[in-house]
């Protein structure tokens, strides 16, 4: 049964290349025109699978990055008739160093700060756009030059065509990729287990850091594909409703599967070209009435299926288990210390939550080869013990040392680094996980492999998903079982 | 630029910083009573001001209308949930609060619009069909979802915003209104001439704010706003309903919007589309606040709308850039003040 569903999946990913393949030659201009731009759209909305719908970083200002890209090389390809292979660069660079800057700032607040900020700067940018007298103004730029690939001009949206849908299968595949690695489990911790996941050495500013600028040069890479396809910019498809409807797309197709992008992307456009064409005649005045409907579609959405539609999709394609991946040698033991030494030292540490002291001067000293119980009745402070000696809380006062070395003041990722480990009360497990990815978690100090060997990985594209089955959603003891796993796979 | 200038400018900012301050303390107030970050306030504004700009046109408003049509949904909703519940006594309240009186507005609007009445009955009218639309809009949208997370409300807030837009559009049409001002009064002092539609605005904006504080620190319904923005399950515990202090907050948030937009529609032209920048120039105060300081938010916004009024005057192109742009410091700075451990919110 299961593996009936995998080849269903096969084969409708089969048809869905051979309609992509097919559709230039057969289809009519317009419906043409209509998937060149579901798939820019899809561009957008896959960096926003991985922001939003997998890091839980909502970004409403995606469309100031695509117009950046779109900027960009209209600019450059004009005043400078550089060739739009070069300007797609400038495009990306600049996107980079523009997102790694707003991502550095708007990233380490705490969740709602992050939309906010981009609803700012994205209509900040988008009045620049406007405003800038070099960039046409309102009006905008025109005559942008026909992408040339390898001698063959794209001049027409069917030529236009294979170049669109070839980015946008790579850059499925790349995320694809990158969420099935090291690096992804990371990322796939940062939505509900942040806390969990810094606490086994994951530097989770870093990986918010790193999804948002994937997500910003993929939406500068569209607006590129864009201005060439149009040969034309100007500021209005970069504003924040714009940004909104990308948020839209990725939310309407959920975050379940790389393939809600292309499914929201695709169901938003088909829908809005269908409004636009009805609800004028229907009111009979001329506007965007299609938002009132994208609006109340969201409401209802977010009410009843918050995860959108792809869960409803992929419920009839169940992947089969997988083999585990073979056997591998196991990971080598850290060197331990002589029995008798003294491993963990507190001194008089302190914890006051305003007036309420929680720890008061503890003191205790905990030597190698031994098992050391904290015991004390509810709310006696031994949860806030831990979250001293892991750095999870910052101490009121007092010391910690490890191994002779002070740690009370290092942060939770470098007390990890030196060896201790830790679970939690509560388990504190990605339910979206399998148990084998939970407790890969644990492991995630003893790899290397970055974000880009992750996304360009082949290896790891042939064993798709093999851990992606077998979801965390266990017994109590199982979860309890997973935890400590988890924290043995740092040892 | 010479004092004279500069003490216009003085003069616009504090105007629209009034307003601004106005939308940050209600922002502030759904913020911490619901957790709502409430993208649609600006619409209220817009709302507000183009009833009012109908009404002096003699023409029957959209808003009339959409109250009705907002009042059966609910009306379908409270219903069901009543009879599923078995509570058949409920039915002829909520037959009046979402029907009937909807329904007598309309008519009265449509009666009394025609004879264009006295300026102080508009505005009633205005506040009347406007306000509703709030706790109306929290049944409908945010009720159902009152325990999600900020940022799944965030994304509810901004497909309300779309709704109303494009609603305000279908209603109110693309072309904008100004309504004439509440009164031509001017004064010369000094070099400056003050209009006396500033300081209307200005007054109401005090006069707002002092009610605020009356009826949060003197009112048991104040108290249990209140009460709930601090401890929400506290509050629940000794009997404060969250959907009651849901829709409260949001009728106080809606009556603060729409009063703006009747106070600013004599001083700018106002659009369908125009609240949500307004809106937002409230929210940058309110983000200076935290969202949670009242104090600071208002001054906040006061500040935005100083540096709109001097930014207008110096780069006028760039004066949304600017106010846009100027988050971004504000945001470095929380950042900088606030250590937070991160919330492992779904």
């Amino acid at each position: 049964m299961s593996g009936g569903g995998m080849t269903r999946a096969r084969f409708v990913l089969g048809v869905f290349l051979a309609f992509i393949l097919m559709a230039p030659l057969v289809l009519p201009e317009f419906h043409v025109t209509l998937l060149n731009y579901i798939g820019l759209y899809s561009i957008v909305a896959l960096g926003l699978v991985l922001l939003t719908g997998v890091g839980g970083l909502t970004s409403f200002g995606q469309a100031a990055f695509v117009g950046l890209g779109a900027y960009t090389t209209a600019y450059l390809a004009t005043a400078y008739s550089l060739s739009p292979w070069i300007t797609l660069l400038a495009g990306l660079a600049l996107t980079f160093a523009v997102s790694l800057f707003l991502g550095f700032i708007s990233l380490r607040l705490s969740g709602h700060y992050l939309p906010l900020g981009t609803i700012a700067w994205g209509i900040s940018l988008y009045y620049l756009f406007g405003n800038m007298e070099f960039l046409g103004g309102y009006t905008g730029i025109s005559s942008l030059p026909a992408i040339n690939l390898f001698g063959l001009v794209l001049d027409s949206g069917r030529k236009f065509h294979y170049l669109i849908w070839t980015l946008v299968l790579l850059a499925l595949l790349s995320i694809n990729n990158l969420l099935d690695s090291r690096s992804g489990r990371a990322i796939r911790a940062l939505k509900g287990g942040g806390l969990m996941a810094e606490s086994f050495g994951v530097n989770t500013a870093r990986m918010k850091i790193v999804i948002f600028i994937y997500a910003a040069l993929l939406a500068s890479l569209s607006g590129w594909l864009y201005a060439h396809l149009l040969r034309f910019v100007n500021p209005t498809p970069f504003s924040i409703n714009a940004g909104i409807e990308y948020l839209f797309m990725a939310v309407v197709g959920g975050a379940a599967s790389v393939w809600g992008a292309v499914v929201g992307a695709g169901i938003l456009t088909i829908l809005k070209q269908w409004l636009q064409d009805l609800l004028p005649k229907l009111l009979g005045q001329s506007g965007n009435f299609e938002m009132i409907v994208f609006g109340v579609l969201l409401v209802l959405l977010l009410q009843r299926a918050r995860d959108g539609i792809m869960p409803l999709v992929v419920r009839h394609f169940p992947a089969p288990d997988k083999p585990l991946p073979a056997a591998t040698e196991a990971l080598t033991r850290r060197a331990r210390p002589a029995v008798g030494e003294t491993l963990l030292e507190v001194k008089a540490a302190r914890k006051a939550f305003g007036g309420l002291v929680a720890v008061n001067d503890l003191s205790f000293a905990m030597n190698s080869g031994e098992i050391l119980g904290l015991i004390g009745p509810n709310g006696a402070g031994k949860s806030t013990v831990f979250n001293l000696v892991t750095g999870v809380l910052p101490a009121t006062g007092g010391e910690v040392h490890f191994r002779g070395e002070r740690i009370d003041a290092l942060s939770a990722r470098a007390i990890v680094l030196r060896g201790v480990a830790r679970t939690f009360q509560q388990v504190h497990l990605l339910p979206t996980m399998s148990v084998l990815e939970n407790v890969a978690i644990g492991a995630h100090l003893r790899g290397a492999k970055g974000v880009v060997s992750a996304a360009l990985h082949l290896e790891a594209w042939r064993r798709r998903s093999c851990l992606r089955r077998r979801r965390a959603n266990s017994s109590a003891s199982d979860s309890r079982l997973a935890c400590t796993n988890r924290r043995a796979a740092w040892r | 630029m010479n004092s004279e200038i500069a003490l216009f400018l003085i003069q616009d900012g504090l105007t629209n910083g009034a307003i601004y301050a106005l939308l940050a303390l209600a922002l502030v107030l759904v913020f911490a009573v619901t957790r709502v970050i409430f993208i649609p306030q600006g619409e209220f504004v817009t709302y507000g001001a183009l009833t009012l700009a109908s009404l002096q046109l003699g023409k029957l408003p959209g808003t009339a209308w959409l109250l009705l049509g907002a009042g059966l949904t609910v009306a379908v909703m409270e219903l069901v949930q009543a009879l599923r519940l078995g509570a058949t006594q409920r039915i002829p309240a909520i037959v009046l609060k979402y029907i009937v009186i909807p329904a007598a507005l309309l008519w009265l609007a449509w009666w009394i619009a025609p004879q264009k009445p006295a300026l102080t009955l508009q505005i009633l009218l205005a506040l009347a069909l406007v306000v509703p639309l709030g706790p109306m809009v929290y049944r409908l949208a945010y009720q159902p979802l009152a325990n999600a997370s900020v940022l799944v409300l965030l994304i509810i807030s901004v497909a309300v915003h779309f709704v109303m837009t494009g609603l305000g559009l279908v209603f109110f049409g693309a072309e904008g209104s100004r309504t004439p001002p509440f009164s031509d009064a001017q004064w010369k002092l000094g070099v400056l001439n003050i209009s006396g539609q500033s300081l209307w605005v200005i007054g109401a904006s005090l006069g707002l704010i002092v009610a605020l504080f009356l009826f949060f620190e003197r009112t048991i319904y104040g108290k249990a706003l209140r009460a709930t923005a601090i401890n929400r399950v506290g509050a629940r515990l000794v009997g404060v309903s969250p959907a009651m202090a849901g829709k409260l907050s949001f009728t106080l948030a809606a009556l603060i919007g729409v009063l703006s937009g009747i106070l600013v529609a004599p001083i700018t032209t106002i659009y369908y589309d125009s609240g949500f920048l307004v809106g937002l120039k409230g929210f940058v105060g309110a983000i200076m606040g935290g969202l949670v300081s009242y104090p600071i938010a208002a001054a906040g916004a006061l500040l935005v709308g100083m540096l709109e009024a001097y930014s207008s005057f110096w780069a006028s192109a760039y004066k949304e850039v600017i106010v846009f742009t100027l988050i971004i410091p504000v945001l470095v700075w929380r950042s900088l003040t606030t250590h937070h451990i991160e919330e492992d919110e779904e």
